[in-house]
């Protein structure tokens, strides 16, 4: 009877040491990945999905430019817009973004620089088009049109 | 004295998988996996008002012409297609068809793996030779085209010139693609893929209206 009552015993531990360096791991895994959002992001964003994808490798010379729909409808309107930065802009702004962002480039890197455009899909050619052609007259010509992978099915 | 020594050796380790949790939970939610990757397209240069764009005489076989419409219905070489299936190979073959080379494109020919040369069709109708001048590839919208349709039309484009440029070295056009450049020898890999046939994509100003 005393056998019995002192295995019982001895089952109840488990062992939990191991449990925090399983969730170190974890927690390191995330914070290597994260990037915090210094902004909010006040139009729609459904990337569209592409297969030919590249990487830029120095982020610092990365700016980005967000198009779509306005989250916030009854303010913005429905109309495709732009969001630089935190606000919202007009077409005709992105030549003054655009050398707002050079300027916190050092001078070496200035005309290095590449403009992300992450445009939802639903976004037609014509406010895409008109981007272009601003940042054609603002010198800033290379141009990433951000979009996630897809899965090959061939 | 001796049994408190004995005590305090034993450091109270339990809490700490709930600060690693709570700080766990914070990168959770915060976390957005960066995704900084894309299309690369260089715009051209901006055009002077006083100068009339450089007229450029392209015979009609050297240019491979991709138009969308507003509804999203593809215009192939003047073609209808309810797809884009397959436009990879077709401007592949179109690149590749060394159909008038010169003595360049001639030797560009000769430097080719087996592979790329068997695609030569040497058609009259299509592209002289890939060197600059000679194959150029047209992407024509509409202002109502939708975006997701444009880039999947670049996208496919983009998989011609890769696979092209991969073949060359030896790589597939994956292996290609996601070359740094930050290394000596990538960049000479990458250099050695692009070199004499640049990557032609002309990407028209939209039309106004409708068509």
């Amino acid at each position: 009877m005393s056998k019995f009552k002192k295995k019982t015993k001895a089952e109840t531990n488990i062992p939990t040491s191991a449990l925090p360096d399983i969730i170190f791991m974890l927690l390191f895994f995330f914070m290597v990945t994260t990037v915090l959002r210094e902004q909010e992001i006040l139009v729609e964003q459904k990337i569209p999905q592409a297969t030919q994808l590249q990487k830029i490798q120095k982020k610092t010379l990365i700016s980005y430019l967000y198009v779509g729909q306005p989250k916030n409808t009854s303010l913005y309107g429905s109309e495709p817009r732009i969001q630089a930065n935190d606000v919202l802009i007009n077409t005709s702004d992105i030549v003054l973004w655009v050398n707002q962002q050079k300027d916190n480039l050092s001078e070496a890197e200035r005309d290095q620089i590449w403009i992300s455009l992450k445009a939802d899909r639903d976004v037609k050619m014509g406010p895409i088009s008109d981007i272009q052609f601003e940042l054609r007259e603002a010198d800033a010509r290379k141009l990433m049109y951000a979009s996630v992978g897809r899965v090959e099915n061939n | 004295m001796g049994k408190r020594g004995r005590m305090s050796q034993e450091v109270n380790a339990g809490s700490m998988a709930d600060i690693a949790f709570l700080l766990l939970i914070f990168f959770l939610v915060t976390t957005t996996i960066a995704s900084d990757k894309g299309i690369m397209n260089i715009l051209p240069p901006k055009q002077d008002p006083n100068e009339p764009p450089p007229e450029v005489d392209l015979n009609e076989r050297n240019i491979f012409k991709i138009s969308v419409n507003l509804n999203d219905q593809y215009f192939i070489e003047d073609e209808v297609r309810q797809n884009i299936d397959g436009l990879s190979d077709e401007v592949k073959r179109f690149i590749l068809n060394f159909g008038n080379p010169d003595e360049d494109a001639v030797a560009l020919f000769n430097s080719l793996p087996p592979s790329l040369r068997g695609m030569a069709e040497q058609s009259p109708e299509s592209s002289d030779h890939p060197m600059s001048g000679g194959a150029v590839i047209s992407i024509k919208t509409n202002r109502g085209t939708s975006y997701e349709k444009y880039l999947e039309v670049l996208d496919e484009v983009k998989k011609a010139y890769f696979e092209i440029y991969g073949e060359r070295v030896g790589l597939t056009g994956e292996e290609y693609r996601t070359l740094s450049g930050q290394t000596a020898a990538e960049k000479e890999l990458m250099d050695r893929g692009k070199e004499n046939i640049p990557m032609a994509i002309s990407i028209a100003e939209p039309d106004k209206i409708g068509n």
